[in-house]
């Protein structure tokens, strides 16, 4: 349970290069499953129109999985993740077809905490709009 | 429609304890696309000092029960699913949560308030184990979209 990533080789301003994790409505439906939220927007088309929105949208999260992927990645070990946290402020869209909706996520350190602790803040856009805001994890580093 | 503020200030705390199992942070790490060997292999976790797979963190949005821990088959509410999207996450872990973990989960409804004609509710969570112990907290706010009255 020890991140692999030593506090003392990272400063403010060390970035986790971006990365695009593709969804596709198959990955919806299998979210919906694993997590247990079946809100028909995330699935039916027709349920997204009638509640006025662009379209099918990804899960929350979802998209907030997807971020948190590229600190524990980084980390080397999801257990150093103390804490996360986002806003989500534009729906993630994904169309029906084989290329669905690419994420794009990427991240810099933007403090330096005690007890070995650092705060990643994190990007995360589809279709040039940011998705979230405000995402930030705690890290316990080595 | 505008929801109850009868509600605000009300817990629901988990009929049963959730189970964490193996199989789930299995498929929640599939469905999450997700291959790292700490949620799948149990060796593999077992050799990184835990005592078996460890959810990822965002598992535990799984753990609560109901739509997000609110009673939204309840009418009394009054919110209707389909008109709801959510505005803000946050969980804070005092441990990782690993397979064989029972934990009880109580989510207060902690304040409704009109945003222009959308309605956003605030919820907390706090995860405890059958045992007693505090493992994380949640917070989210979720957005009922256009049910507020009109002003004026």
């Amino acid at each position: 349970m020890t991140a692999t990533v030593g506090y003392d080789d990272v400063e403010v301003g060390t970035e986790l290069p971006e990365r695009l994790f593709p969804l596709r409505r198959v990955d919806l439906v299998r979210y919906a499953g694993a997590s247990g939220d079946f809100n028909p927007i995330h699935w039916s088309e027709r349920a997204a129109a009638d509640a006025g929105l662009p379209g099918v949208l990804a899960h929350g999260m979802l998209t907030m999985a997807t971020a948190t992927r590229l600190v524990t990645d980084w980390a080397g070990d999801p257990g150093a993740v103390l804490e996360v946290g986002v806003k989500f402020s534009s729906p993630v869209v994904v169309p029906d077809g084989d290329e669905g909706a690419s994420v794009s996520v990427r991240g810099v350190v933007e403090k330096k905490l005690d007890d070995n602790r650092v705060v990643v803040n994190l990007t995360t856009r589809c279709s040039g709009e940011k998705v979230l805001m405000a995402a930030r994890a705690t890290v316990q580093l080595s | 429609m505008s929801l109850n503020q009868d509600f605000v200030g009300r817990s629901f705390v988990s009929p049963v304890p959730f189970q964490v199992g193996r199989e789930h942070i299995r498929q929640f790490a599939r469905a999450i696309g997700d291959d790292n060997p700490l949620y799948h292999d149990v060796e593999a976790a077992k050799a990184a000092g835990y005592s078996d797979l460890v959810a990822p963190p965002t598992f535990l949005i799984s753990a609560i029960p109901g739509a997000l821990g609110l009673p939204t088959d309840d009418p009394a509410l009054g919110l209707d699913y389909a008109l709801v999207v959510h505005g803000e996450q946050r969980f804070t872990l005092r441990r990782p949560v690993v397979a064989g973990d029972e934990l009880i989960t109580t989510s207060t409804l902690t304040g409704i308030r009109a945003v222009g004609r959308n309605e956003v509710l605030v919820t907390t969570y706090r995860y405890d184990t059958s045992g007693g112990e505090e493992v994380a907290l949640g917070a989210c706010t979720l957005v009922s979209r256009g049910t507020a009255p009109p002003r004026g």
